[in-house]
């Protein structure tokens, strides 16, 4: 069993089709801590401490955001600044993380041909989401690849669902323990070991 | 002798404790109940106290001297100031105009004219114990008709001493002696020096009220002896009743001249705490004297006579004040709340009347037969008190409730009920709504829900104390209640009738401050709202924005200190019953506050957290050979 810590931060969720959808049933299912950042730290003030209890009891940690600008937004950013101290996530004596996994769950407008060598934004969505990658490896976490929805605005309430379900599917199979790391990390995508 | 004491004082008390709740029950309110331990302890029904209840009252006259000290207290400077006008306006008209017709009815009757005008000035007085104890328990004192009712009897407080003056000019028959009102200190001094002491006195008590009283204070809270505080308390009002009676001023006067000017102070709350059951005690004491003093055997000889003065002095002080009300511009229900609450003869006119004996204005039997009506209207008080409210007042005026159209709005079952919308309320009103939540408002100051309801808002008259009001509100099935009143009195009333009718509602509460808040814990809120808190911080970041320091960093600052203030809160709640501790905590708070604070690592065991790079400016500079 591996216990996962979702980090999921939206400014936004109460206009949010995709997101709500997306999470919904996620809290239930076992051994999952659901951590809504704006909710708990609408002033920014994220609780430093508590964040580091929170994220020794996991093994997994998930980064769970809209894609904005190529990135996450500002309190993911925050929780990452603040929370990832020296001598506790990395450095000579920072060993906290060690063994830990981590990915990045986004959600995207741009269809998954945009994000190509050729295609408008240049660079694949594993390019442009390095700097998490190497975050998790400086920490002596093995990153995963990312869970992703693409083409946000034209999503059906079906697709939404079905987005859900995969979504949960992976949580599942990751918190079993149900599959090789060595499978998991051959995908572009975390939505790919589900076929 | 002192078995004899204690026989009594066992009597006073159980009567007290029998009736007292009952009547509250009844919902009577406590100066009936007090007033009819009297009765049934009193010669004409059980007989345990005969004629001492005459001097027990003088005695405990003392309870409205400590009163006035209280609502002095309450009444800063500036709201007194602002008061002016109804006091001298509202008031004088009051006693003069009701002295006047007193004064023509009665020669017209065929009484002697210096008699007349006598009983004139002597009946103009209102009972300053019984209206305010019940307006209080009302919690009605800061509506408008609280305020005017106020205003009178105060005015009545400081003309008694020019009608003491006035009285013995009126002598038609000898003095009876054994004086003592006149045979003060005073008077051993030339008439040209005594307008020169009274004045000398009132000074003595405003520059030792704001000069040497405070440094006392300061000096014996030091002691960390509670009793020692209670004993400067009661030193303070003592000396100054001792002071006052001496140049043959009201000593009611002087102490609530003393409690304004100490109203400002760090002191008042505690000053307000100590000497809250002394006065609970001997008004209590004073009722019950009334109540036992009222001449029965008199009433059974002339009932018609009796009640007939009774009913027309009633009858001719409510309608002078009904048109003072209505000239003053008061609102209707407002306006019969405060003509019929202040339509008694008061505590005064028992001074005023044993003084006239003794001064050989009136004659023994005009006096005993005077006593038992000012008795009786003051017992009927609580009563017409009672009617008014519970049977005039939801047909005049604004509402409580409406049950045509405004049921309407009730039924809408808004998820949150705001109990006071005073500046404090109407702002969460105004916040809930511009995110649109309606919330049921309901406020005890019926002006203001005039004013509010023109301006369109559904607000509700009534005290949310009440169990069938709050029901009507929809407390049922509301979520939230919040409360924010500034009476704190009135909040734990509210909380307590929540508690016990409708647990389910979460209350958020307004607190003036930690004193407040330390109670609200008591009861088991967890929702406190300190208003004395988020404002000073900000004004603190603002101050230090203005010498230079970050934003950011005080905007975190201020986080961090406002988390800690409260979990201190917490912390000396739980200590605060023992005074010794209490400060010696608050102390190692501070300390520690600021110890952290000099090792610049915020507070506690904050420190700046990823974005302090000292450690690792430490490890890179310690692994690397830095090139000079």
């Amino acid at each position: 069993m591996s216990k996962i810590l979702i980090l999921f931060a939206h400014p936004r969720l109460e206009s949010s089709r995709i997101n709500s959808g997306l999470i919904k049933g996620i809290s239930s299912i076992p051994g999952i801590t659901f951590h809504d950042l704006y909710e708990a730290y609408p002033d920014y003030d994220v609780n430093v401490k508590y964040e580091q209890e929170l994220v020794s009891k996991n093994d997994i940690i998930v980064w769970h955001h809209p894609f904005y600008w190529y990135s996450c937004p500002a309190l993911t950013k925050q929780w990452i600044d603040l929370v990832l101290e020296h001598n506790w996530a990395y450095g000579r004596n920072g060993k906290a993380l060690v063994g830990k996994k981590a990915f990045n769950v986004i959600t995207t407008g741009g269809r998954h041909e945009a994000y190509q060598k050729e295609g408008m934004h240049k660079r694949t969505i594993g390019e442009f989401l390095y700097p998490f990658n190497q975050t998790a490896r400086l920490c002596g976490m093995t990153y995963y690849p990312p869970f992703v929805v693409h083409k946000t605005h034209l999503l059906t309430h079906q697709e939404i669902a079905k987005y859900n379900k995969d979504y949960i599917k992976v949580l599942e199979l990751l918190a079993n323990d149900s599959i090789k790391e060595e499978e998991i990390l051959k995908n572009e995508y975390l939505n790919d070991i589900l076929k | 002798m002192e078995g004899n004491f204690f026989f009594q004082a066992t009597i006073y008390l159980l009567a007290a404790v029998i009736m007292v709740p009952i009547a509250k029950k009844l919902g009577l309110g406590s100066v009936l109940g007090y007033l009819i331990a009297g009765i049934v302890i009193g010669p004409f029904l059980l007989g345990f106290i005969g004629q001492e209840g005459q001097d027990i009252m003088h005695f405990a006259e003392f309870g409205v001297v400590m009163m006035l000290f209280l609502v002095g207290l309450e009444l800063e400077p500036a709201l007194l100031w602002r008061l002016r006008g109804p006091i001298l306006g509202l008031g004088g008209l009051q006693v003069i105009i009701t002295a006047i017709v007193v004064f023509l009815i009665s020669t017209i009757i065929g009484l002697p004219w210096k008699e007349g005008l006598a009983i004139g000035f002597i009946v103009a007085m209102s009972s300053t114990a019984i209206v305010l104890q019940t307006l209080n328990e009302k919690g009605l004192m800061k509506t408008s008709a609280g305020q005017s009712s106020f205003a009178v009897l105060l005015f009545q407080d400081i003309a008694v001493i020019p009608i003491l003056a006035f009285l013995p000019l009126l002598a038609t028959k000898t003095a009876v002696g054994g004086a003592d009102h006149h045979n003060t200190f005073i008077s051993s001094f030339p008439s040209w020096a005594q307008p020169l002491i009274v004045i000398g006195a009132v000074a003595l008590v405003i520059v030792a009220g704001m000069y040497i009283v405070k440094p006392v204070l300061r000096y014996v809270a030091k002691t960390r002896l509670r009793e020692l505080f209670t004993a400067t308390a009661l030193l303070i009002v003592v000396s100054i009743t001792v002071l006052m009676v001496g140049v043959g001023l009201s000593p009611a006067l002087g102490t609530f001249l003393a409690g304004v000017i100490l109203a400002n102070s760090e002191y008042k709350h505690e000053l307000e705490s100590d000497i809250e059951p002394f006065k609970g005690l001997l008004l209590g004491l004073f009722f019950i004297a009334v109540g036992a003093s009222i001449d029965f055997g008199m009433i059974a000889r002339e009932p018609y006579m009796v009640f007939g003065i009774v009913a027309a002095l009633m009858v001719i002080k409510t309608i002078i004040l009904l048109v003072l009300g209505i000239v003053f511009k008061l609102k209707t229900d407002q306006n019969f709340i405060f003509a019929f609450g202040l339509s008694q003869v008061g505590e005064f006119a028992f001074v005023l009347l044993s003084f006239s004996l003794q001064e050989g204005v009136l004659a023994g039997e005009t006096v005993s037969l005077l006593m038992a009506v000012v008795a009786i209207t003051m017992a009927l008080t609580p009563l017409v008190m009672l009617i008014i409210e519970k049977l005039i007042l939801p047909r005049i005026g604004t509402k409580e409730i409406e049950v045509t159209k405004e049921h309407d709005t009730i039924e809408e079952n808004n998820p949150i009920i705001i109990a006071g919308f005073g500046h404090f309320g109407s702002t969460i009103g105004r916040f809930l709504r511009a995110n649109g939540v309606q919330a049921t408002i309901l406020d005890i100051d019926s002006d203001r829900v005039d004013t509010l309801r023109k301006m369109g808002l559904k607000v509700f008259y009534g005290d949310a104390s009440r169990y069938d009001l709050l029901k009507s509100a929809g407390a049922e099935e509301a979520k939230l209640i919040i409360l924010a009143i500034d009476d704190p009195e009135k909040n734990l009333e509210i909380i307590h009738t929540i508690k016990k009718h409708f647990p389910h509602l979460k209350i958020l509460s307004r607190a003036r401050n930690r004193y407040d808040a330390y109670e609200l814990m008591d009861e088991g809120v967890n929702h406190i709202y300190r208003e004395s808190l988020d404002t000073s911080i900000r004004l603190g970041v603002d101050a230090l924005k203005m010498l230079g320091f970050r934003s950011h960093k005080l905007h975190r600052m201020a986080k961090t200190f406002f988390k800690l203030d409260e979990h201190h809160l917490k912390d000396l709640s739980k200590v605060r019953k023992d005074q010794k501790i209490y400060i010696s905590y608050a102390k190692q708070r501070i300390e520690d506050m600021e110890e952290s604070m000099k090792n610049d690592a915020m507070f506690g065991d904050i420190k700046e957290e990823g974005w302090d790079s000292a450690s690792l400016v430490e490890e890179v500079r310690k692994y690397n050979t830095i090139k000079e």
